[in-house]
């Protein structure tokens, strides 16, 4: 694995803090209406990313999750501008305004979306690795998902064949303890999701998904072994979401004391004490971190603010290849 | 009279029946303990116990399949999706087994099934979670399709959904849970089948159904200012759909709008076309006119999701063509 250094820590606390920061932003804007619908967000599980993109081969390798997909694109290289922007709904967003906060996509930079029905993106990962095997890219797909998603069927059938196949993903599983309001323990007669691959004889285990450097150790046996051809890997990855589900979840499934245990292993604050600690940085030096990140920050809200809104003709423009295809008329 | 939210006659017409009928049990995500997504089951947990009201994994195939099957041994389930869009997930439990499970089976296997939760779109929640099947479910032999669009409806007619021993799709809407009806206070059940006129009126009948007649409404009560009259009629069961209601108000006001929250291909306002033209043909003093979401999937953007959905001034707009004003 590339090692991490003094440079990684300091750039796994910046990113970190940045996507932190950017989801609190959008929990704002949120509550003066210019961000509207569902609103999903990522806090508590950043290390999962951070672990993740260490390991991975951004020119070629690919990430696909469900709806709480803000700041993956952002780590891939997507300009989080245009991620707010389409939040915005503006014509400047990754999906000109198409998408929303469920579905940001770029396919520039290996980000596959933005998914919104439970379960719905663990075929289309397997099957766009079934297309890097095809075309022989070596490319390796990570495809995302909840641990409620993995309820679902079409979990079972994608294992199945992705280890059938040899297929180069690795299937990773955010558990963040809840699937809106059910817990874990709720949804199975056993809490090891990670077992799921052992029906399929997939190599799979459970992985401290609140330290970036445990995610990474775990994250580059799988995209190896995917490289490699000898097909894919199932990771439970044990982490935790700070906020509601989405932003009207009244959160009477869980104590503050649960989240508060959770946020004592903050992986933001991990990283942080692990440069103090080792003198990376100095207290001075992480504060002008933050403030640089406040200010990015900033820039993609005004960036946002100041976008204009989609031209009424993409709506249609966008649907299909076809350009003069004959859409019926829906009103006067 | 009682003054309550939609959500609340849902609740109460649920736990009524369960409280009547030993076999009928509720069956989906978040039913139970978090009293439903939308809080329409709220406090049935703690009425029936947990055999009862059942908290789901999120596996809509399965647990749709699982009531279908159930009812193979005598149970009468309802079965919530957090919307229909999920259903999709699990739709072939409910259109090759509780369609047809009477029918292959010669008539041995009755199948009481209740699926329900919201249809439509709900604000800008983008392509995935704004789509409206009311059409799909009714173009398949073996289901009913109920859609409410008020309270009162939607206690009745969930009641009857619920003792009714065929598959019924009964389907909400998330911007109805919290409209307010009056309601009565003792039972009361409405029949499946039946439209019901909202408003009568003798220049022109707007059909409708489910929550977007509230554009219907306020395009009346505008349309009353110029001194145009609209009978505006209330499907409520999609099918089986009430003809005669339909052609009765048609020879009268000669004029036939229909508003419908779907995509235009082939849907229920398509088929109400047909049959008007069929049945009223020397009535109608003009074209009809359907009003639908665009021929798209549904947009995020404000702006965009403004163009996709249709509203009171197309009603306006619709109403004044067929009036030629
Ligand atoms: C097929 C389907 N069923 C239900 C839903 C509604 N829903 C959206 S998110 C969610 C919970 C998913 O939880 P999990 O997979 O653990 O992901 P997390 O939100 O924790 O990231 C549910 C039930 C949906 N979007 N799609
Ligand atoms: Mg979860």
């Amino acid at each position: 694995m590339k090692k991490v250094t003094k440079e990684t820590y300091l750039n796994w606390y910046e990113e970190m803090l940045f996507w932190r920061k950017f989801e609190d932003k959008l929990a704002q804007v949120y509550i003066q209406q210019k961000v509207r619908g569902f609103l999903h967000l990522y806090n508590g599980q950043e290390a999962i990313l951070a672990g993740a993109l260490h390991v991975m081969d951004l020119s070629k390798d690919k990430m696909i999750t469900a709806y709480r997909n803000h700041v993956q694109p952002i780590g891939m290289g997507v300009d989080p501008k245009r991620v707010m922007a389409e939040l915005f709904g503006k014509a400047t967003g990754t999906s000109q305004g198409l998408g929303g906060s469920m579905h940001i996509f770029s396919k520039e930079k290996g980000f596959y979306g933005g998914h919104g029905i439970v379960g719905g993106q663990i075929p289309l990962g397997a099957g766009m690795a079934f297309g890097d095997k095809y075309h022989k890219r070596e490319a390796v797909t990570l495809c995302f998902f909840g641990d409620g998603a993995a309820r679902q069927g079409s979990l079972h059938e994608t294992f199945n064949m992705a280890m059938l196949w040899k297929l180069p993903v690795v299937f990773c599983v955010e558990n963040n303890g809840y699937a809106m309001g059910t817990s874990v323990k709720r949804t199975a007669n056993h809490e090891d999701i990670w077992k799921l691959g052992l029906g399929y004889e997939m190599p799979c285990g459970p992985v401290d998904a609140m330290n970036p450097v445990a995610v990474a150790e775990a994250m580059d046996e799988a995209i190896d072994r995917a490289r490699r051809g000898d097909g894919p890997t199932f990771l439970e990855l044990k982490t935790y979401r700070y906020r509601g589900h989405s932003m009207s979840d009244a959160q009477h499934y869980r104590t503050k004391d649960e989240v508060a245990e959770y946020q004592k292993i903050d992986p933001i604050v991990q990283v942080k004490d692990i440069l103090l600690e080792k003198k990376y940085a100095t207290e001075k030096e992480i504060k002008i971190i933050d403030k640089r990140v406040k200010e990015r920050v900033a820039e993609c809200e005004k960036f946002a603010d100041e976008s204009p809104y989609p031209d009424k003709s993409v709506m249609y423009d966008v649907v299909y290849e076809q350009e003069d295809y004959p859409f019926l008329s829906h009103k006067l | 009279m009682r003054t309550i939210q939609f959500r609340e006659a849902i609740c109460e017409a649920m736990s009524e029946e369960m409280r009547r009928d030993e076999s009928v049990y509720l069956m989906g995500e978040e039913v139970a303990e978090y009293n439903g997504a939308y809080k329409a089951s709220k406090g049935m947990l703690d009425e029936f116990g947990a055999d009862r009201v059942i908290d789901t994994p999120i596996a809509e195939l399965g647990f749709g399949g699982i009531g279908v099957g159930s009812t193979m041994t005598g149970c009468r389930p309802i079965i919530e999706y957090m919307t229909f869009n999920f259903s999709l997930v699990g739709i072939d439990q409910i259109i090759n087994n509780a369609a047809k499970i009477r029918q292959m089976s010669g008539g041995q296997f009755p199948c009481p099934i209740v699926f329900r939760g919201p249809t439509g779109s709900a604000g800008q929640l983008g392509a995935t979670h704004s789509q409206a099947f009311e059409n799909w479910f009714a173009n398949t032999p073996g289901l009913k399709v109920v859609v409410p669009s008020n309270p009162y409806d939607a206690k009745g007619l969930l009641k009857a959904s619920i003792r009714d021993n065929d598959p019924v799709i009964f389907m909400e809407s998330e911007q109805m849970y919290g409209d307010k009806g009056e309601v009565p206070d003792g039972e009361y059940v409405l029949p499946i089948g039946v439209a019901d006129v909202k408003r009568e009126g003798t220049d022109v009948t707007i059909v409708s159904f489910g929550k977007i007649i509230k554009e219907a409404y306020k395009a009346a009560e505008e349309l009353e200012k110029d001194g145009i009259s609209c009978e505006i009629i209330d499907l409520r069961t999609v099918r089986p759909m009430d003809h005669k209601a339909i052609f009765d108000s048609v020879k009268k006001t000669n004029r036939l709008v229909i508003l419908e929250e779907a995509w235009p291909f082939g849907n229920v306002a398509t088929e109400i076309t047909y049959q008007v033209q069929e049945n009223c043909f020397d009535y109608l003093d003009a074209p009809i006119i359907k009003i639908n979401t665009a021929d798209t999937p549904a947009p995020y953007s404000p702006v965009l999701l403004k163009e996709w959905l249709p509203d009171h001034e197309d009603v306006v707009k619709a109403v004044k063509k067929v009036l030629y004003r």
